[in-house]
């Protein structure tokens, strides 16, 4: 990348536990090559990649999905402000709120599904299927039998 | 010292109630993450839970990491290049809503990552085996080709 061009801007999100490990095994392999906003659903993280590039946000599972509402909202401003060239979420539900406000606001958006999902993708992840630019699993065969993407997985 | 950690969502106490009936006859410290689970252990020292730095301070400390099939403590144990040992939560026992758990288990005792233990003999034998070795160590991140992947997509925007 020539020096001259302004770096891409990263909006890197994920709720909390296994999902926000798989996007911490993903988003520093990237360097400096981006400028990287993080957003996830547990405050204590904020002092894992600084505070200033982190914003919290609320959790919901599937079984408090009306709980969408304020993520929804918060994701539509922060990435207002932040004006991302792309949304990366490693899942989980949260994460369907915030790409959806992307695409609103004509953002693209990178849905990793869990390794944590080996036999199928995720409920998540199917539904992010209808709205994320590209879609990846992290097992070859749900992969193939999904008609996303994979190329390879958080192990390394 | 034994770390057990059960996740951020639900307790596990199933889980908790091996362990205990099985460190009962180890001399060996136990730390165990456990939310508000309602089992009382006698032989473990709980914590609801433990703030980020903390918790991974616990990996590097400890012989052994036991938890459910959680990502989180299952990669931080690879990390830190610890023997872990697995016990997957059964949606049959409530413990979680979907198969997804035991699923995964499978995969990665296929593939040699961890150790699988979903009752007390099990479990026995492998806490009490003092040379427990790390099955699989991962790196500080995700494979090369992924990222690659990623990045020349993101590039191309």
């Amino acid at each position: 990348m020539e020096s001259s061009t302004p770096r891409k801007r990263v909006f890197a999100m994920a709720s909390q536990g296994g999902h926000w490990v798989q996007l911490m095994r993903i988003v520093p392999a990237f360097g400096d090559r981006y400028e990287l906003m993080f957003c996830s659903t547990k405050a204590d993280y904020a002092s894992v990649v600084g505070s200033d590039r982190f914003v919290v946000t609320k959790h919901y599972t599937r079984r408090t999905a009306w709980r969408m509402l304020p993520v929804f909202v918060s994701a539509y401003k922060t990435i207002r402000r932040f004006r991302p060239d792309v949304i990366l979420t490693t899942g989980a539900a949260p994460a369907i709120a915030v790409i959806l406000a992307g695409k609103l606001l004509g953002v693209k958006s990178i849905w990793i599904d869990s390794v944590a999902n080996a036999e199928h993708l995720s409920l998540s992840g199917r539904i992010a299927r209808r709205i994320a630019t590209r879609v990846y699993s992290q097992w070859p065969n749900i992969a193939k039998n999904s008609g996303v993407r994979y190329a390879g997985n958080i192990f390394g | 010292m034994i770390f057990a950690a059960v996740g951020t969502q639900f307790p596990f106490d199933r889980l908790i109630k091996i362990i205990d009936a099985v460190v009962a006859d180890l001399n060996e410290p136990v730390l165990a993450q456990t939310l508000k689970g309602e089992y009382k252990p006698a032989n473990i020292t709980t914590v609801e839970v433990l703030p980020p730095a903390e918790f991974r301070k616990h990996f590097d400390e400890a012989r052994v990491i036991v938890t459910h099939a959680g990502m989180g403590v299952i990669l931080t144990a690879m990390e830190a290049n610890k023997p872990v040992i697995v016990c997957p939560r059964n949606p049959e026992k409530g413990e979680i809503l979907n198969e997804h758990q035991l699923a995964t288990t499978a995969r990665m005792r296929e593939m040699g990552y961890v150790y699988v233990a979903e009752d007390e003999e099990t479990m026995r034998k492998l806490l009490s085996d003092p040379d427990l070795k790390p099955l699989h160590h991962v790196g500080p991140t995700a494979s090369e080709s992924l990222v690659n992947d990623l990045t020349s997509f993101i590039d191309s925007l």
